[in-house]
């Protein structure tokens, strides 16, 4: 199977739907196929990525962790959108793993280039 | 690129997103309730006024009909059908559904 460049789009905080677990999900199973798989993390996607999440006390399982898995499946492309974080009052010492900053029009170029786009 | 939004301008942030990462020249499709964003009353708060000389701007015509927007749609909006839904997906490499 060709290579195809995949990106996860999330743009939704982690507990409130089920939109950021699911694509974790969808991003384990694309790189077991080993297909060119980026995250691009906008709006609310940005607390995705937030460290220190403990939820225990909701009974939900905290799938953080997660990402910082993500290198051991050789998945290392994760972008987060600069005016995002910055509107959230975050910086990239906030978040959980190491992460490529991009300006809205270096992530809107990146977006157009890809083979399938995923919108979570 | 396709971007798409279904989502009204007053409710959430994605056509407000869409419109910051979206390149000049890409075309875009308003569905469901981002119809009211092309609307008179709403195109210039909703940034589709400002936009149309950078985008290819579509809304899809039964969910303009539907909310009773016939004929309220500023200049520069291409309404389409659903067939003409199909054609635009089909004629872009990639698409991103702003949910």
């Amino acid at each position: 199977m060709a290579m195809k460049k995949f990106m996860f789009v999330n743009r939704k905080a982690p507990y409130g739907t089920i939109y950021a677990l699911e694509s974790l999900e969808v991003v384990l199973i694309a790189a077991t196929f080993d297909q060119d798989v980026s995250l691009a993390f906008i709006d609310d996607g940005v607390y995705e990525l937030v460290k220190g999440q403990e939820t225990k006390g909701v009974g939900i399982k905290n799938h953080s962790k997660t990402y910082r898995a993500l290198d051991g499946y050789d998945v290392e492309k994760l972008y987060v959108e600069r005016e995002s974080m910055a509107m959230r009052g975050l910086t990239e010492a906030d978040l959980l793993v190491p992460v490529e900053v991009l300006s809205s029009a270096e992530m809107g170029s990146l977006m157009a280039e890809q083979d399938v786009v995923l919108s979570f | 690129m396709l971007h798409i939004v279904n989502k009204s301008h007053t409710q959430t942030n994605s056509l407000q997103s869409c419109l910051r990462l979206a390149q000049a020249g890409a075309a875009l499709l308003l569905i469901e309730d981002a119809i009211y964003a092309a609307t008179s009353g709403g195109a210039a708060s909703s940034g589709i006024a400002g936009a149309i000389a950078q985008l290819r701007v579509y809304a899809l015509q039964p969910d303009v009909e539907a909310r009773g927007m016939a004929g309220k749609l500023v200049d520069g909006v291409t309404t389409i059908d659903y067939a003409g839904f199909v054609d635009l997906v089909a004629e872009h490499p990639n698409n991103q559904s702003w949910l």
